[in-house]
């Protein structure tokens, strides 16, 4: 296969750009594999990526039970930031930012990762301060942060609702490295760099059954016949208590739920960063694609569920934070609205970990936040696959942590999994 | 839009309920072990399918019902007081029961 550059487009064009290769191949599984991943989404294709690249491992498969980077991989509002405080969240971001930074050149394919700013709206002295804890627990912690005074902020966006708001705006935090990326080519320049690396990605093969001996796996039994394992990692988010029941392990700290995004009508240019607004009860994140569609998502659906598809009065809520804040959107139609079925966890952060089982690995719970991690959780996880015990800064993305006390709740909502937004 | 048949009001949106989760968890006692409250408070059986869970019915008669949902489907198959208790006292006394 071969790279892409400016170069292979020019020769390309003298046969009309039609002798392109594959961007991976589609192929038979094998009898057996040294590592078999399941879940070709963003974390499970970034984690075969990192096995064979940072870890020498070829011998991989990933199976996935649709096709590639059809879940929610391709059902979120593409929102990369790192402006996470908690220890165990701080560095582990932090580190996925910095992959993000490089990830088109890593990967070979242009991934349009933009950083265009992340700007959470203020509405009270006390979420100033809030913010003003959080953004200098940043900058403590070698991550840019800044607060924006109103002034500012009016002069960066001069079309939010600054006059009748009824929670006026009194500034602004803002992460000027955070920003967005095309989520469908992360997965395919994931799954591109895996596949020229020798693994396989076998798509429609559904995992049915976990073939367990002695406190080991030692296959999977799929749609596509028996696939034997030297060692699995699950990357699931979703349906993580599915497979894991499947495994015979019981319960885990996990609640599937379900989260829309919405995508208007193409505009014209309106919108240069990623804008959240969070006050009263409302919950709203918005930025604007390439291709012009404002791009926006909100709450929960509120009750905890596996079917893909959103409830009504969750759009209305999302389209009154909408006019709230940018009164200008009022008009403009809806094109399409998703909803992907998030792992909620018990207290809103990851698991990256080793499971009672000698060689099952545990990639779960992202609630609302996985596409942002997904370069620093395929970099851990396979670090964790490929040594057998967890790097230091996810050593908390463990199932013990609650019996600990070591909760990582960033929102300081409780174990209660809907809150963690 | 899901329509609980509350046994106090009649059928109503959702948006008329907070969802409270899964009805099948049971506190253990207070001296129970850490091992237990550990299970209780933090691990979920996450069932994909028909599930017992509570509703409180908080912009209504502000009773907690527990309701037979599937997670699939949203589709509905029972709704009752959580508190048969309650709901015994209130027929009794006439300021529940049909409207």
């Amino acid at each position: 296969m071969s790279r892409y550059s400016a170069w292979a487009v020019f020769k390309n064009g003298f046969s009309g750009q039609k002798n392109w290769d594959r961007q991976w191949r589609d192929p038979e599984p094998k009898k057996e594999y040294d590592v078999v991943i399941v879940g070709a989404g963003l974390h499970g294709l970034a984690t075969a990526y990192y096995l064979a690249k940072n870890h020498g491992i070829k011998n991989i498969a990933i199976l996935e039970k649709g096709w590639l980077g059809g879940g929610n991989a391709g059902r979120n509002t593409t929102i990369v930031r790192s402006n996470y405080m908690m220890p165990g969240n701080r560095y582990f971001y932090e580190h996925s930012l910095k992959l993000w930074e490089e990830l088109s050149h890593e990967l070979n394919y242009n991934v349009m990762f933009s950083q265009r700013h992340h700007v959470s709206l203020l509405h009270s002295p006390a979420a100033r301060d809030a913010a003003a804890r959080r953004y200098n627990t940043m900058r403590l912690t070698d991550t840019d942060g800044e607060l924006w005074d109103l002034d500012t902020l009016k002069k960066e966006i001069p079309h939010l609702n600054y006059n009748n708001a009824r929670f006026p705006i009194i500034g602004a935090a803002v992460q000027k490295r955070a920003g967005n990326a095309r989520h469908d080519a992360v997965a395919w320049g994931y799954a591109r760099g895996a596949d020229m690396q020798g693994v396989d990605i076998i798509q429609n093969c559904e995992v049915t059954g976990v073939t367990r001996e002695d406190g080991k796996v030692t296959a999977l039994e799929t749609s596509r016949g028996r696939i034997g394992a030297k060692k699995v990692g699950f990357a699931v988010a979703g349906h993580t208590s599915r497979l894991w029941q499947m495994a015979g392990l019981g319960n885990l700290p996990i609640e599937s739920h379900k989260l829309q995004a919405f995508v208007s009508e193409p505009l014209k240019p309106l919108l240069d960063h990623v804008v959240v607004y969070g006050v009263g009860g409302a919950h709203f994140y918005i930025s604007q694609s390439d291709k012009g569609g404002m791009v926006f998502g909100g709450d929960l659906d509120w009750y905890k569920s596996y079917a893909q598809r959103g409830n009504l009065p969750v759009v209305q809520d999302v389209a009154e934070c909408a006019t709230a804040i940018l009164p200008c959107l009022g008009r403009v139609r809806l094109l399409r609205h998703w909803s992907g079925v998030m792992d909620m966890s018990m207290d809103g952060a990851a698991f990256i970990c080793k499971t009672p089982l000698d060689n099952l690995y545990l990639n779960a719970g992202w609630n609302y936040g996985g596409f942002k991690a997904t370069p620093a959780s395929g970099w851990y996880f396979a670090d964790l696959i490929a040594n057998n015990r967890p790097d230091p800064v996810i050593e908390h993305f463990d199932l013990g942590r609650f019996k600990r006390g070591v909760i990582i709740d960033e929102r300081g909502a409780g174990p209660d999994p809907k809150l963690h937004g | 839009m899901i329509r609980i048949n509350c046994p106090f009001c009649g059928e109503r949106d959702h948006t008329e309920f907070s969802y409270g989760g899964d009805a099948s968890i049971v506190y253990p006692e207070l001296d129970a072990s850490m091992e237990e409250w550990h299970d209780a408070i933090f691990m979920r059986e996450n069932i994909q399918g028909m599930q017992s869970e509570t509703w409180h019915h908080a912009n209504g008669c502000r009773m907690w019902l527990v309701v037979e949902r599937s997670t699939m489907t949203h589709e509905i198959q029972s709704v009752r007081p959580a508190h048969e208790g309650n709901a015994a006292v209130l027929s009794k006394s006439g300021s529940g029961g049909e409207q």
